[in-house]
Order: structure tokens, then sequence, then C-alpha cells
């Protein structure tokens, strides 16, 4: 664990007590944001080629290699930009919002283990925090939107709170089936748990062993497919972008905001969109697990097993990730009573009977 | 207790992503439900009528261009259809051929940009792209016919500008077999996706009396069931000779007249328009497209309504002369105009969302509704 | 399925009292209907069984400019009396049969029953008539400008002797 390296390091000079741990934590918590906004300026540019070439264009191509510093572009422009607040807005919640909503995405990071040797915190309800946590996200659309002083805003606002609050409830319920069949709720323990190869993944029914293994499969499946539409709807991604609806609500609860306000929007909604692809891969497939085993163990090299296990943690984001914009670029938009429907009618009918009927199999 | 609630007035556009131009909608909502949708249009006035009082015959062509600026090459032949009439010329039969060709062409290309950009209005962009990249081809084509790819001053009163180049033939046939495979994808990506269904199935359901009242025309019409196609039923030009079917809306996913039937149809006319096309390609005579240029165009006195079935309605010229090199009034029957009148009546009750489906669906332009 | 004529002759078997003459120097003709009967006549049109004219195709307003003309210095004119006429086309879609009827109007006051009551249609068509010719539709729902502003007070651009204004809100008109 790198936050106890770092206790011991400011040990040795001669840091201890309350002050050590504050700057330990603080050294710890520099990490995420060091992969986030890289991944998120990455994460822009791949939307716009994935965008590019399903579409039969190419997308940028001007800037750099084949574009690749196009987001460099964006942020400098973005910087440079004026910073506008409507006359008549509520200045102070209109200013706090954006720094919410990514505090409220950074934030999630915290309990997300990116190797077996670096987790911001390795708290026992790891995944409940999370999920709590990333509620921080409503109260600042909620705030964006009535602060704007924009009905566009204020409707795109009102029905990403509905949409946000109502799909928490399947993926509480999916994080229940799992506690069921694991025993724990830290995403550490979880991860270090789905070791070894690809079938102790909980996509393959863990690591329980027995019958039980095999027949938990199906439920983890449906399990796996339900959290991550679920996470799909709280990241509002196509076919859930509903809040920010470009053809009806113009760009929802973030019409008003321009430059680094807006970017900060961009940037939440992009590292969100990592964190929940992390969460799927750490609930389901093995979190920063390599599928195969270690070249590191292998060869007898230890500080390469944390590398492996980031590279395959990046993996496996990138490809939900990249799963997202698949999406996003094939399907149309959901209407708002449709996706209450969805969530209200399908999904939680259906985690619960999946979770009943798990515990049922774990109780035999 | 009683809480006192007021509806909110919206105002959509006129600068608004889905409002395909400058139109105002002033929508009145309570919640996200529609109480009340009032169109404000006007924004684009270009005073066509008027400056058509001042030019003569031949100069109003190229001003009919910017009418719907999406279908120019179906606003030039009802114009020249209707000149004709006045003057009673009969044009050559290579030109007949040709006008029905470029015509049908047209009609793709403006289906295309109204299924493309429907597809966007539900939340789907890819399509869209898909839509432009033939529409582009037929663009390619009219590029090398008479060198325009939007406004094109290509029919004449009497005649053509030009003659098609002699490879037009050739790469018109590729397009249109290449095109039958695109519609297929179309089909695959949109037309049956679940989502876009949802959206679009039981939304906006347009009954038979009630489009007939408010004038509707053209696939808006067939979608809700009406077999009446001015191609067919009131037929000009070379239309009576050709083999073609009229589609109508059956609503196979959900009530007839509904905004998927209304987007249906016009993936169905494509397929229609794909089958004229064939039979005119390989039926145009040889000819001269000049020979029945009149010298001297200034009708006699009177009056003439002539109608065509441009991709979005019925498009009819009203021109009354006073014998004249100018006419003396022109009134355009704008499809968009017509069609746009009945969003109020078939919003009520949706939800805001629904606007956009039902608005796209009905495919206006608004060059064409503010003239 | 009828023709002009026939329908002509209904009528004027119907309306003996003002039904009379067919516009005939046009190549299209007309039937000429008194300006407060036109939404009676239509009414007719629409709901009788042998006619059963459901759809109005359009609604056309002209300046016939035969009034008399006062030119100005500038090169402007006006006219002093002559007739406005209102043009409307009718179809049926169930007997496919057409009829052209027409309304002339005095220009001094042109008032002219709305038929909007039977052809929703016809409310938009006649807000544009009135925007650009200035007919005045008694009965109307919603009588007001459709393409220009709302507040626009020069006039109506597609009369004649239409001038434009100086000035439109302050800003100079070019």
């Amino acid at each position: 664990m790198i936050y106890d390296s770092l206790i011991e390091l400011l040990k040795w000079l001669s840091i201890t007590g309350p002050a050590a741990s504050a700057i330990a934590a603080f050294i710890n918590s520099i990490f995420p944001v060091v992969f986030i906004i890289p991944f998120a300026l990455f994460a822009v540019y791949l939307e716009r080629k994935v965008s590019a070439h399903m579409q039969d264009r190419l997308g940028p191509m001007r800037v750099g290699w084949h574009g690749w510093l196009q987001s460099f572009a964006d942020i400098l422009k973005l910087i440079q930009k004026e910073d506008v607040v409507p006359a008549q807005a509520d200045r102070w919640l209109f200013n706090i919002a954006p720094v919410l909503a990514f505090v409220g995405s950074y934030a999630a990071f915290a309990a997300i283990p990116f190797t077996s040797t670096y987790v911001g915190s390795g708290i026992d309800l790891g995944i409940i925090f999370i999920v709590a946590i990333s509620s921080l996200v409503v109260a600042s659309l909620l705030m964006a939107g009535w602060a704007s002083n924009n009905k566009y805003s204020l409707l795109g606002a009102m029905r990403s709170a509905a949409q946000i609050i109502s799909y928490e409830i399947p993926t509480v319920v999916v994080i229940l089936t799992l506690l069921c069949v694991t025993g724990t709720l830290s995403l550490y323990q979880l991860s270090e748990n789905q070791t070894g190869n690809i079938f102790n993944w909980m996509i393959f029914g863990g690591y329980s062993g027995g019958w039980q293994k095999f027949a938990l499969i199906p439920f983890m499946l449906v399990g796996m497919v339900i959290l991550f539409i679920s996470t799909l709807a709280e990241v509002n991604r196509t076919p859930f972008d509903i809040p920010e609806a470009e053809s009806e609500l113009v760009a929802g609860y973030h019409t008003e905001y321009t430059g680094m306000k807006f970017a900060m929007f961009f940037l939440a909604e992009y590292a969100n969109m990592f964190a929940v692809s992390a969460i799927v891969s750490a609930l389901f497939f093995g979190g920063y697990q390599s599928p195969f085993g270690y070249v590191g163990k292998l060869l007898g090299i230890s500080w390469l097993v944390p590398f492996e296990q980031l590279f395959w943690f990046t993996m496996k984001g990138m490809f939900f990730v990249f799963v997202q914009m698949w999406l996003r670029w094939t399907l149309p938009r959901l209407r708002v009573d449709q996706l209450m429907n969805m969530c209200w009618k399908y999904l939680i009918p259906i985690s619960i009977a999946n979770f009943l009927i798990v515990a049922f199999l774990m109780a035999l | 207790m009683s809480i006192k609630t007021e509806h909110m007035v919206l105002n959509m556009g006129p600068q608004h992503p889905s409002t395909h131009g400058v139109l105002r909608l002033e929508v009145e909502l309570d919640g996200e439900i529609i109480i009340d949708v009032k169109p404000h249009i006007g924004y684009l006035h270009r005073c066509f009528e008027k400056h058509c009082e001042a030019l003569t015959y031949p100069q109003i062509i190229p001003y009919v261009d910017r009418l719907d600026y999406l279908a120019s090459m179906y606003n030039e032949f009802g114009y020249v259809v209707a000149v004709e009439k006045m003057l009673g010329i009969q044009v050559p039969e290579r030109v007949e051929y040709i006008r029905v060709i470029m015509g049908e062409l047209q009609r793709i290309a403006s289906h295309l940009v109204a299924v493309g950009t429907y597809g966007i209005d539900i939340g789907a962009f890819t399509p869209f792209l898909y839509c432009f990249r033939d529409r582009e081809r037929i663009l390619n084509l009219f590029e090398m016919t008479c060198g325009a790819r939007l406004l094109y001053n290509y029919f004449w009163i009497g005649g053509l500008s030009h003659d098609i180049p002699p490879d037009f033939v050739r790469i018109a046939k590729e397009f249109v077999q290449d095109f039958k495979g695109t519609l297929k994808e179309l089909n695959n990506l949109l037309s049956y996706n679940k989502i876009f269904v949802e959206r679009t199935a039981n939304v906006g359901i347009l009954s038979v009396e009630t489009a007939i009242n408010y004038g509707i025309t053209g696939p808006n019409l067939r979608a809700s069931g009406v077999k009446w196609d001015l191609r067919r039923d009131d037929p000009y030009s070379v239309y009576s000779k050709l083999d073609f079917d009229i589609p109508v809306g059956q609503g196979l996913q959900g009530t007839v007249g509904d905004c998927w039937d209304r987007y249906y149809i016009r993936v169905l006319e494509m397929e229609q328009s794909v089958k004229i096309l064939e039979q005119a390609l390989d039926q145009i005579p040889e000819g001269n497209v000049q020979e029945a240029l009149p010298k001297r165009i200034k009708p006699a006195e009177g009056q003439i309504y002539t109608r065509v079935e441009n991709p979005k309605g019925e498009l009819g010229y009203f021109i009354v002369s006073k014998g004249g090199l100018q006419p003396h009034r022109v009134k355009v029957r704008a499809p968009s105009f017509v069609h746009l009148g009945i969003m109020g009546e078939l919003c009520k009750g949706h939800l805001v969302a629904d606007i956009i489906a039902v608005l796209g669906s009905i495919d206006i332009v608004l060059g064409e509704v503010d003239r | 399925m009828k023709t002009q004529q026939e329908i002509f002759e209904i009528l004027k078997a119907q309306y003996p009292d003002f039904i009379t003459t067919q516009d005939t120097e046009a190549n299209e003709l007309a039937i000429e209907v008194p300006a407060l009967q036109i939404n009676s006549v239509c009414q007719f049109l629409a709901s009788n069984p042998d006619l059963l004219f459901d759809s109005l195709i359009l609604l056309s307003a002209l300046d016939d400019a035969n009034g008399k003309k006062n030119s100005e210095a500038d090169g402007s004119f006006e006219f002093d009396g002559g007739t406005l006429s209102v043009i409307y086309h009718l179809e049926s879609s169930k007997l496919r049969h057409k009829v052209v009827l027409k309304v002339v109007v005095p220009r001094e006051k042109p008032e002219v029953e709305s038929v909007s009551s039977i052809w929703q249609h016809a409310d938009w068509e006649e807000r544009e008539a009135y925007d650009m010719i200035g007919i005045i539709f008694l009965n109307h729902p919603n009588l007001q400008r459709i393409l220009m502003p709302y507040d626009w007070d020069a006039g109506f651009p597609l009369r004649k002797d239409y001038k434009n204004p100086e000035f439109y809100m302050g800003i100079k008109v070019p």
C-alpha cells in the first residue's frame, strides 16, 4: 500500500502524528488526478475518432499525427474563453456547481483499486461509498440547473435528478447480490479475491467453488448487464443522455456554462465514464487482475506486477469506455417517461428477482 | 390546502438545434406535458412573392430554387410546368425524361435529409452521416450536369439549360444500384431500432380527416393512409408512362399516421423513386433539349394554378398574368407552410421530447415556410 | 366527379340571389361569390353529399390594381378605389373534383368572411392574406400578421402601391 509506505517514508524524515497522515493522504490523493486528466483528454480524442470511424469520416486530422493533439488544442481554447455568467444567475451556486460535479466524480476514485498496491482508501464499505459520493453529482446538476436561471437548464436538471436517483436502486441491488456471494463490500478485497485466472472472475461465478459457481453464471450475467445499464444512466450517456438531450434541451444543465466551468463538467463526465467502467470491471471482471497470470511473477520480478495490474485495469476500463462510446453513436435516445419505465418496471424487478435467486442459491 | 401551479412558457428557437432553421415555437408546458404549441414564423421571410412581381418569367427560376432549398429541382419543375401551361408549349420527350430523372434524384436527396435529420432529432447521429454520404453522390450528379450543387437554375421554360453529360446515365445507374443496398443498411440501423420505434410509434397520430382539413399533402397525408399522389392522380410530365407504387402508411409499429409511419413512408418512397429512375434511365430518348425554348415569354392575360408532387407535398403555383413580361401575382402553395400549421394539434398532451419527434416527422424547410 | 360548370349550376340553383356570374376573362373559370356569403357557400360546398369539398388547396389574395392611379413626385403612387380579390381553390378528396371561387372586395373596405371554421388550413392562409394584402377576415380566431413582424405598421407589402417605410423601430430600412 502506497499510503503505508508514505507514512514510513515520513517517519524516516521524522514527521509523525496527524501531520504525517495529512501529508501522506495528500500525496496519495494526487495519483487519481494524474490518471484522470490525461485519461479525459485521451477519451475525448478517442470519442471523436470512434464516432468518426463509425460514421464514415476521419475525425480530427490536422493537429498532430492523426489529430492526437486536438484535445490539448481544445483545452487551450477553453482556458482562453471568456467566463460568462448570466446576469440573472445565482452567482454563488452557479460557480460552485461545476466544482462540485468534479469533486463528486473525483472522490469516487478514492475507493477504486488501481493495482494491488494502490487504492486511495481501503475502506471496507468501498462500493457503497462510491454510490453515496457520486450522488453529490445530483446536487451539483440541480445547482447548475437552478442557478443558470434558464428553463432548458432547469428541465435538464430536474430530469437528471430523477434519473440518477432512480437508477441508483438497481445499482445497489446488484451490489447486494454480489455481497451475498462474496461477503465483502471493499472493492480492493473483491479484486484480490478474483485473482488466479479468468474463471475466478465474478462473471464466471467467482472463486466460491463447488456447484454453486456454475449455477451462478447466468445470474451474474444478468447482474452485470443491469449494472452496466444503470451505471450508463447514472453518467448520462446515450441512450440515457436525456438531461443534456441536445436536440430538445439544447445542452441541458450546462447550457449557460462557458470556458473552464464547462470544461469541469466535461471532465467530470469523462471521469465518471471511467469510474463506472472501473466499477463494472472490479465487480465482475476481476478489477486489476490479469486474466492469465503475471509475467512479473513468472520472472520473479515483483515490482513488475503492479504495473501489469495497472495495465490490465486501464485496459478493462478503456474497453467499457469504448462500449459506452459505441452505444452512444449507434442508439437513439429514450424519452424521459420511457427511461423511468425502464428503470422501475424492468430493471428494479429483475434485479430484485436476481438477488433473491442468488441469495437462495448461496443459502443452499 | 391547494397548491398554486402555473404553466411554464418555453421558447424553442429561433436559435435551437432542432427547429430545422429559424423557427420559434412558443410551448406552454405543465411540467413536461405540452398544453399548447404556437409556431411563430417569418424569420426567413425574403419577399419572394414581391420580388416575382418585378422579375420576368425566366428570371424567377433562380428565386424559386431558394424556396425549398433541399428540393430545388422540384421547385423549378413546378414553376416551369406552370409557365409552359400558360404559354401552351409542348416540350420534347427527352426534356421530360431528364426532368423526371432530376426530380426523382432530388426527391431521394430531400428524403435522405429528412430521414437523416430525423435520426438526429431522436438522438441517433450516425444514420445522418450515412444519408449524407449518399446525398453527396446525388449532388455530384447534379454538379456534373449543371455546375451547381444546391441551387441549380437547370430547368428552363420550354427546356433545360444543358443536356446531360455523356457519362451521366452510367453514373446514375451505378448510384441507383448501390443505393438499394444503402437503404437496407438504413433500415437496419434506424428504422427498426427498438428505441427509435419506441420514440416514434404512437406519437403525434394524424387522422385522415384532420389531415385533409388542415390541407396536409404528400408523404404526411400518405402516412395517414390516403393513396393520394399527384404524380398519379393529377399526372404531369411523363409520370403516366412510368410504373411505380404509391406507398401508404399501415401502422406497422403502432397506429396509422404516427411519426414512425411518416418517417417510414419516406424510406418507402425512396424505393419507389429508385424504381422510377431505373425505368426513366433506360427509356430516355434522344433529342435536342433546347428546341422548344420560346423566343419570347409573355403569357396571355389570365390565371393558372398548377401543382406538382414536391418531396414535401403538394407544391402549387398560382400565377396571375396581366399580359406583361412580368407576372402580376405569383402565389406559392408551399407544403411546409401548410404542414407547420398542424404542429399545435399534433403535439397536445405529449411530452417536450415529442415536439422534436413531431416536428422532425412532418419535415419542414423554413425557406419554404417563410418564402 | 363534376366539372366546374356543373358545380356552378348547382350553386346557382342553391343561391339564386347572389351567385350569377363566372369570371371568364381568366383562362381558369372562377365562380364569383359575395364577400359576406363566402362562409355559407363554402359550408354548403363542404357538406353537400354531391360535392363534399373537404379540402381547401389554396387561398390566395391579390391586388387587382384597377383603381385610379395617383402618382406622386418621387415616382411612388397610390390607388384610389379599385378592388382586391381572394381566390379559393377547393378540392374534394373523395370525389376528386375541383372548383375555384372568387371574392372581390373594394380596396377601402376589404372585409371577407373567414372560412377557417370549415377548413383549419384557412387559418394560416387567411393570416397570410391579411399580412400581405390586407384583407380583413371577419370571425377569424386569430387575425394577426404571420410573416411580417407583429408590429409592422407600414401597410401591406403585396399591394401594388406599397411603399417601404424609412425606419422600422428606429432602424433604417435599406
